[in-house]
């Protein structure tokens, strides 16, 4: 599919959305409440508080920490977990002093003059219109919405106060910055909705919980300014308005930063976190290789689903990817390097030749230490991994009282290579059931050792790949990647954990038909991404959210 | 890492003072002295008591940590004689369980949820509010910071404390972290002579008042499910607010504070690297308590599914709990044992920095209570039962200390209720269904 649509917004990250505000007005009216309005919200990541920070006040503000120190999986995705989770005393604590830091740099003289949109007449005196100017303003991207009358005075409010005890008209704007950024309208994506005229026990958002659910599904970050103002004007809850702005989104460079941010999510990148692959028996796989590498899956996936516009199933069994000397070391491949890169890391394109057992994103280190053991590959973990994570099945915790012990005895002549020792371990029949599921698919890669370094033997033994696949016989882990391919599970997964990601929440049964139904047409048509995310983001029922417990004052 | 050296700037600071701002000063400070022999303020009120709650994954190699004598003078078992140099201060529990009521056994996580929440709860991602939370309640704001909570493996996500039910609370990963939180900015020296409140701090604390008074607008809108997720947020934001209000005040002088200094962190799984991480948040937290500054932390060995290594091993402690064979001359599983000796091991180190701070005649470990849990009885089976519990430390008197209760079959939650009641809550059970207990351990109440 052609997606030509000239861009209305030609922000460069380079240039802040002060700076196009200051050509915008604004009405600032207040807001109607609602009697039926209702609020559900989720938890900004990590990154989409970086990238609405650097989005609102340009690239040179330095955000130095994360707040955040972990999150929660749930249905497979961190997003669907950050509707669950608040915020603790601790993490609260962190953005208070990175609100501070942020703040300060704002109103740093050098930054002021592009960044505030007035000047006060003195600076040791508090300029009430320059105040509300600069919130009202501010507050409409930090909040993602207009603010009301009450919000704007009460910020103004706190400007004042606090100019009048530290003598300084900007660090009094720097107190009401540092209100707005520890608020929870900043903090959490608030979503305002109201009962559905056509469906009973659905929720419509409003027009601006609709421009922030749509733009941190596509770019992770805030609302643009052209979003936030198809929300003021109403544009967004028609369907030729939300359609304009999806097609315009969708044909932007940072599209990729939305790409980029949900399979970091679906991949469960967040293990890199805790990731320990022992550098005493894999010398190879370094702090820098573990980043090269989680690089060079993302970098394969943004150019396979965006640049090359390719079927989503051809990244399994893709041969084209992007190396580093370090990875093409790890990987034992030839590169060339251009040495005009200078000091940074040299990514180049390469192509497995036609006969290499490395292929797709089940042959990257990213996955195969991903799912591994510190000190020793693990069939079990990356099976495991194969059915949650993308083909989105479920494998039951294992039972009580198993003896695991034949796995790793790796002194037993009887059973050198981790497929003895596992089906020894599968002859238990409580073990069998999830085993049978898991094992196969992992001892196909076990030709992979735990740092994703190619080998034949274990403990002196050849390394048998072969298994069965829905009752089909395949040799290798090539054979077994081709008959993922086909799986339809594989792309159903794709387009569930896209739908629920941007929703943050699991789909209602009539969003699970809608889901099956576009999952349906879109293996015949082919699984592309931007197409993908095109019916997604047009679907109404993608900007509501179920009817919860009723509300209690 | 939070850069926190940018902030209002002195300049302004100055600026302030000299246009002679109508800076508000914090109420008159109330002047306390500890009393002669340091035990109490010089009004009488006594030193409060602090609460500690430690994690240790994988439990201990059955048959070899329990004293054969119940009561007092019992001999520790070698697999726990690490125990030995604070035995007097540390009561043992054995025969402890919990009980799953039918659910599905989430191994390594049921059982230490068990225990720090009361409930067991049928899928790994909920969990609800933990005991520490309740006893904080019972102690009140009174001291810089709510809690403290700690990982030793660089998991954020290994501790075992919740506020509420929207998630567990995350823990500081780096010791140095967690140095500069405490003695940054914002630290008073209780013992230092002049004070003098920060006007910044005073628009920092204003400005999150009024971001509080936020709440009940939004509460209006909520359902009763984020109802107290939101709560929870604001109850943070106090936090924090009542953090800058302490910075406001001069805090009564405490001879026994002093500031630790820090060497260099190795933050990693190998055994080693997390007994130097151990060591350094053992020292933090033991001066942090001294100096007032909070009254209650947690402290977790590893996660759940503990990533501990020995040195050249190439499975990490979880997976040899289940892989290594049983030796069929020694009767159990050889590494296994090792690392269970070696968290003992710590456990003994963090009660001694706790110890080895006077207060007057007695200690900082004397006036805490530090409860040591874990997720099973014998990991290798996830087991649920004969689970090794300890506490060290007596509050301040309230809990007698050198015994071994033996509670055959009883629900481990006994101990958590125990702590509770003798640490003030007022509540005549704790937990759920079969994990529900409406009697403490008399034995142990003063």
């Amino acid at each position: 599919m052609e997606f030509r649509i000239a861009e209305k917004i030609k922000l460069s990250t380079q240039v802040s959305l002060i700076l196009v505000l200051n050509v915008l007005s604004f009405n600032l009216t207040a807001q109607t409440p609602i009697d039926d309005e209702r609020i559900t919200f989720v938890r900004l990541t990590a990154e989409q508080y970086r990238n609405s920070i650097r989005d609102i006040f340009g690239d040179s503000i330095e955000i130095t920490g994360n707040a955040i120190a972990a999150g929660v999986r749930e249905a497979g995705l961190m997003a669907v977990g950050g509707r669950r989770l608040t915020l603790s005393s601790s993490e609260v604590e962190s953005y208070e002093v990175l609100a501070l830091d942020v703040a300060s740099q704002v109103m740093s003289p050098s930054r002021r003059n592009t960044l505030i949109p007035c000047r006060p007449e003195n600076e040791n005196v508090f300029d009430g219109d320059c105040a509300r100017e600069f919130i009202s303003t501010v507050g409409f991207h930090l909040f993602r919405r207009s603010l009301s009358e009450y919000e704007i005075g009460s910020y103004s409010a706190m400007a004042s106060k606090a100019t009048e005890s530290l003598g300084g008209f900007y660090i009094g704007l720097q107190a009401a910055l540092v209100g707005m950024m520890v608020s929870p309208d900043f903090l959490f994506r608030i979503e305002r909705s109201v009962p559905s005229q056509e469906t009973p026990g659905i929720r419509r958002l409003d027009a601006w919980s609709r421009a922030s659910r749509l733009s941190f599904f596509l770019w992770n970050t805030t609302p643009s300014p052209a979003l936030l103002q198809a929300a003021q004007s109403g544009e967004l809850m028609f369907e030729a308005g939300l359609d304009e702005q999806v097609q315009q989104m969708i044909a932007s460079p940072r599209i990729e930063d939305g790409l980029r941010a949900f399979f970091s999510d679906m991949l469960a990148f967040d293990r890199f976190d805790t990731l320990d692959i022992d550098t005493t028996l894999y010398p190879k796989f370094t702090k820098n290789v573990e980043d090269e590498a989680r690089e060079q899956t993302l970098r394969t996936i943004a150019d396979h689903l965006l640049e090359q516009d390719v079927d989503y199933r051809d990244l399994f069994d893709s041969r084209k990817t992007f190396l580093t000397p370090a990875l093409a070391a790890l990987y034992g491949v030839p590169i060339s390097i251009r040495q005009e890169m200078g000091g940074l890391v040299p990514w180049v394109p390469y192509e497995y030749p036609e006969d290499h057992i490395r292929l797709g994103l089940l042959g990257q280190a990213t996955f195969l230490s991903l799912f591994s053991h510190p000190g020793a590959s693990s069939p079990t973990l990356r099976g495991k991994a194969v059915r949650e994570h993308l083909l989105c099945q479920t494998i039951p915790p294992p039972p009580g009282d198993v003896d695991f012990s034949l796995v790793r005895d790796t002194d037993n002549p009887e059973f050198r290579t981790a497929r003895d020792r596992l089906t020894e371990h599968r002859n238990n029949p409580t073990c069998a059931g999830c085993h049978t599921l898991m094992d196969p698919i992992g001892l196909a890669l076990e030709i992979f050792d735990a740092s994703g370094v190619f080998r034949n033997m274990e403990n002196g033994a050849l390394i048998d790949t072969s298994g069965q696949w829905l009752g089909q016989e395949y040799s290798d882990v090539r054979e077994l990647t081709l008959m993922l391919k086909k799986d339809p599970t594989l792309t159903s997964c794709l387009v569930q954990r896209a739908y629920n990601y941007g929703t943050a929440r699991e789909p209602t049964p009539s969003e699970v038909q809608w889901l099956n139904s576009t999952h349906s047409q879109l293996r015949q048509e082919g699984v592309y991404w931007r197409e993908l995310l095109q019916r997604i983001s047009e679907n109404p029922d993608f900007y509501t959210v179920p009817e919860a417990a009723p509300k209690e004052n | 890492m939070i850069n926190k050296n940018r902030k209002f700037t002195r300049r302004s600071l100055l600026r302030g003072a000299i246009q002679g701002s109508t800076v508000v000063m914090g109420l008159p400070i109330l002047e306390s002295f500890l009393n002669s022999n340091g035990t109490a303020f010089a009004d009488g009120t006594e030193l409060p008591p602090c609460f500690g709650s430690w994690f240790f994954g994988l439990g201990l190699t059955p048959g070899r940590w329990q004293p054969e004598v119940i009561g007092s003078n019992y001999e520790l078992p070698e697999h726990v004689a690490a125990l030995q140099p604070i035995k007097e201060k540390l009561n043992i529990f054995s025969g402890l369980q919990i009980f799953l009521d039918g659910k599905v056994n989430q191994n390594h996580i049921s059982g230490a949820q068990g225990q720090m929440t009361g409930v067991v709860t049928r899928s790994a991602a909920d969990y609800d509010e933990s005991f520490d939370a309740v006893i904080d309640k019972q102690f009140g704001a009174n001291a810089r910071f709510r809690t403290l909570e700690v990982a030793c493996d660089g998991n954020a996500s290994s501790g075992w404390t919740a506020r509420g039910r929207n998630g567990k609370t995350p823990c500081q990963i780096s010791p140095l972290e967690l140095y500069r939180r405490i003695y940054g900015d914002g630290f008073i020296d209780p013992n230092q002579a002049d004070f003098a409140p920060n006007p910044e701090v005073m628009v920092r604390h204003s400005v999150l008042s009024a971001v509080t008074e936020q709440r009940q607008k939004l509460m209006n809108s909520v359902s009763s499910d984020d109802r107290s997720r939101l709560d929870e947020y604001f109850s943070s934001l106090r936090d924090v607010e009542q953090k800058l209000a302490f910075e406001l005040e001069r805090p009564a002088p405490l001879p026994a504070c002093s500031i630790p200094s820090m060497d260099v962190e190795e933050i990693g799984t190998m055994v080693a690297q997390v007994q130097h991480t151990h060591k350094q948040f053992a020292t933090l937290l033991s001066h942090a308590l001294a100096c007032g500054q909070t009254r209650i932390f947690h402290v977790t060995l590893g996660n759940a599914f503990s990533t501990l290594r020995l040195p050249g091993e190439p499975s990490a402690y979880h997976a040899l709990t289940h892989e290594e064979p049983i030796d069929p001359e020694l009767g159990y599983q050889p590494k296994c044992k090792v690392i269970g000796e070696q968290c003992m091991g710590f456990f003994v180190e963090l009660l001694q920095a706790l110890d080895s701070i006077q207060e007057g005649e007695g200690t900082l470990l004397d006036r805490s209570l530090v409860y040591a849990f874990t997720d099973h009885g014998e990991a290798r089976l996830h087991s649920m039962k004969n689970l090794p519990v300890f506490t060290a430390g007596s509050a301040g008197g309230r809990l007698k200390t050198g015994l071994h209760i033996s509670a055959e079959g009883d629900a481990a939650t006994r101990v958590g209720f125990t702590i509770q009641k003798a640490l003030g809550v007022v509540t005549n059970k704790w937990g759920v269904e079969s994990n529900e207990v409406t009697t403490p351990f008399s034995e142990v109440l003063a």
